[in-house]
C-alpha cells in the first residue's frame, strides 16, 4: 500500500508549552487510524498541523509524497485533505446545500452544476437531504455534526480528519454515525479520527494511536494498544502495576 | 423561518419595481425636481455608495476598517491636483480617483493585512491620519486650511453640474448596490458569504481567504475613492480635516449597523433611516448625535442583524436573494 500522509518529527510549541513533541506518524491510502488521548494531549493541534491551520516549528508533513508543511489550509484542502472541527463551524447564514457547495466548488474545484450534484449526493449519504434548503444556523447539534462531516466530504477528500465528530451524541446517533463513516471508508477515503467515544472508534479503525503530552505513547493494532498498561494508566485512569 | 416561494417572489418583484422606479425617477430629477431635493438625493446616493463598500468590506470580508476616509480624502484631493491645478474636467477625475485609490490600496493592504482584528481597525485609522497629516503639510494644495475647487467648476453650467453629479452619484450608489448584488450571486460571492460566516471553515473548504480579502479591500478602496472625488465636487472646498474625517466612517457604521450588516438591503434601509432621522432631529442640535448614538447602541445590543435581518427573520424572504436552492 502507498503512503498518503507522513508526519516526520513534527513539533509545535506555544511559548514554553510544547503541544506537539517530535511526532512521527504515517498513514496508508484507504487506512483508518483512530487517535485517543487525554484532553489537552495535543490531538487537535496534530490535526491543525495536518490541515494547515497551524504550521510546525520543526519537522515535515508529507501528503501523497509532496511536502506540505508550509502550505495554507485552502491549498491543503484542494490537495485532498478534508477536515471537520470539534466545535462545528457551520456557515450559519447559508443553507445546508450552500455550505456543501462551498466545499464542492472551492475544495473539489468543480463548476457550479457539477458541484451541486456532488453536494446533493453527500447530503443523501449524511442524511441531510431533507434539510438542504434550511439555514445551517438553525440546525440541531446532531445535524451540525453531520453538516461538519458533509462539508468535508463535499471537498472530495482523499484523507478525512474527523475531530470528535461523535461527541455529545446519543448512543443511537453514534450508531448512525458509525454507519456513515464505514461507508466513507468503503469508498476508499483514508480517515484519521479523534474520538473519546472509544467503542465507536474501535468499530471503524484498523489502527489506534495514543497521544499524551504531544507525544506518541503507543500505536498499533487497536486491541493491543488498549491492553497496553501504560495506555490504561494515562488514558483510562487504571494504575499500572 | 420557512420562506414561502410566493412571498419570496412577490417581495423580490416589489423590490425590483421599487428600486428600478426610484432609479429612473432619480435619473430624471434634473427635469422635474427642485434643486434642494436633487441635492438631498445626491447625498443619499453617495452615503449609500460608501455604505455598500464598507458593508462588502466589513460585513462580508470581515475587514473592519475604520479608515476608508483615507480613500475619500485622496479622492477629494485628486480633484484639487488634477482638476483645479491640472485643468481637467472634475467629473473625469472621478474614475481616475477610483483607479488611483485601487493602486494606493495595494501597498496599504500589504501592510494592514499583517494586522488582525482590532489591530487592523486601528491600523486603517492610523494610515488615514498619516495621509491627513501629509496633505496638511503640502502648501501647494492649501496646507491645513485646504483649498477651494470652484475654479475647476467654472465654465460648467449649473444645470449640467448638478445633473452630472446626480448621475454619477446614481452610478455609485445604485450601480454599486447592483454590482455587490451581482458579485454575491457569482462564484466569488459564495466564497465571500462563507468567509463572512466562518473564516476558518471557509479556508478548510478550499477558499483562499486572503485572496478574497484582497479583492474586497481593493474594490472598497476604488469605490470610496470615486465617491470621495464626487463628494468634494458637491462641497466645492477640500480641507484635510474634513476630507480625512472619521465622521465619514461613523455615518457609514450607523447606516450599515441599523440597516443590517452583511445584507444588500441593509445599507439601503440604513441610509433611508439615517436621512429620515436627520430630518426629524435637525432642530435639536447636538442632541441629534446623542440620539443616533443611543439608537446605534440599542441595535448593536438587541438587533445585531439590523432592520434587514429582522425583516428576513420575520418573513423568511429577501428582496435581493443570493441563496442558491438545492436542485430537484
Amino acid at each position: 500500500m502507498t503512503e498518503i500522509l507522513a508526519l516526520q518529527g513534527v513539533s509545535k510549541s506555544y511559548g514554553s508549552l510544547l503541544v506537539t513533541d517530535n511526532l512521527t506518524l504515517a498513514l496508508n491510502q484507504g487506512e483508518a487510524l483512530g487517535i485517543i488521548g487525554p484532553n489537552g494531549a495535543g490531538k487537535t493541534t496534530m490535526f491543525n498541523l495536518i490541515s494547515g491551520n497551524v504550521q510546525p516549528d520543526q519537522g515535515f508533513v508529507h501528503f501523497l509524497g509532496r511536502e506540505i508543511s508550509r502550505l495554507a489550509p485552502a491549498a491543503r484542502c484542494k490537495a485532498g485533505i478534508g477536515r471537520t472541527y470539534q466545535i462545528p463551524h457551520p456557515f450559519g447564514g447559508m443553507t445546508v446545500f450552500e455550505n456543501l457547495l462551498v466545499g464542492a466548488m472551492f475544495g473539489a474545484g468543480l463548476p457550479e452544476s457539477a458541484g451541486a450534484k456532488l453536494a446533493m449526493g453527500v447530503l443523501e449519504t449524511t442524511g441531510l437531504a431533507a434539510k438542504a434548503n434550511k439555514l445551517a444556523g438553525g440546525l440541531t447539534l446532531l445535524d451540525r455534526k453531520r453538516l461538519e462531516l458533509a462539508k468535508a466530504l463535499a471537498t472530495s477528500p482523499k484523507l478525512l480528519l474527523l475531530d470528535e465528530i461523535g461527541g455529545g451524541l446519543t448512543e443511537h446517533e453514534v450508531h448512525d454515525l458509525i454507519g456513515i463513516i464505514k461507508s466513507i471508508r468503503a469508498s476508499g477515503v483514508a480517515i484519521i479520527w479523534i474520538e473519546h467515544v472509544v467503542h465507536a472508534l474501535l468499530a471503524v479503525v484498523d489502527r489506534l494511536a495514543v497521544i499524551n503530552f504531544g507525544r506518541l505513547l503507543a500505536e498499533g493494532e487497536p486491541a493491543a494498544v488498549m491492553a497496553n498498561p501504560e495506555v490504561q494508566a494515562v488514558y483510562l485512569g487504571v494504575e499500572a502495576a | 423561518m420557512h420562506s414561502s416561494p410566493k412571498l419570496q417572489l412577490a417581495l423580490q418583484l416589489l423590490g425590483l419595481a421599487v428600486c428600478a422606479g426610484a432609479a429612473i425617477a432619480a435619473a430624471a430629477m434634473p427635469w422635474w425636481s427642485a434643486r434642494y431635493t436633487e441635492q438631498w438625493t445626491i447625498e443619499f446616493l453617495y452615503t449609500l455608495a460608501l455604505a455598500q463598500g464598507w458593508n462588502l468590506l466589513a460585513g462580508y470580508g470581515g475587514l473592519l476598517s475604520v479608515g476608508q476616509q483615507a480613500f475619500i480624502g485622496v479622492g477629494g484631493y485628486l480633484i484639487v491636483a488634477i482638476a483645479v491645478m491640472g485643468g481637467l474636467n472634475p467629473f473625469v477625475v472621478v474614475p481616475i480617483a477610483g483607479v488611483a485609490c485601487t493602486v494606493l490600496a495595494i501597498p496599504m493592504a500589504a501592510l494592514l493585512f499583517r494586522l488582525r482584528g482590532p489591530n487592523f481597525a486601528v491600523g486603517t485609522w492610523v494610515v488615514a491620519e498619516v495621509l491627513r497629516l501629509v496633505i496638511s503639510n503640502i502648501d501647494a494644495v492649501g496646507g491645513g486650511s485646504g483649498t477651494s475647487i470652484t475654479d475647476a467648476l467654472i465654465g460648467i453650467p449649473v444645470w449640467w453640474r448638478m445633473s452630472t453629479t446626480l448621475w454619477i452619484a446614481l452610478a455609485l450608489g445604485a450601480g454599486g448596490t447592483l454590482i455587490v448584488y451581482a458579485l454575491l450571486r457569482s462564484r466569488l460571492g459564495l466564497a465571500l458569504t462563507a468567509v463572512r460566516d466562518s473564516e476558518a471553515a471557509a479556508a478548510s473548504l478550499g477558499v483562499s481567504v486572503t485572496r478574497v480579502k484582497w479583492i474586497v479591500y481593493l474594490a472598497a478602496a476604488c469605490w470610496a475613492g470615486m465617491t470621495g472625488a464626487l463628494i468634494f465636487i458637491t462641497k466645492l472646498r477640500v480641507a484635510p480635516d474634513a476630507a480625512f474625517s472619521i465622521d465619514w466612517m461613523s455615518t457609514t457604521f450607523f447606516v450599515v449597523v441599523i440597516g443590517g450588516i452583511g445584507t444588500i438591503e441593509g445599507p439601503i434601509i440604513g441610509t433611508l433611516v439615517f436621512f429620515v432621522l436627520r430630518g426629524l432631529l435637525a432642530d435639536y442640535g447636538s442632541w441629534y448625535l446623542v440620539a443616533l448614538g443611543v439608537i446605534a447602541i440599542v441595535f448593536v445590543l438587541f438587533i445585531p442583524k439590523g432592520v434587514a435581518g429582522l425583516l428576513q427573520d420575520l418573513t423568511g424572504a429577501s428582496m435581493f436573494p443570493v441563496q442558491r436552492r438545492a436542485p430537484r
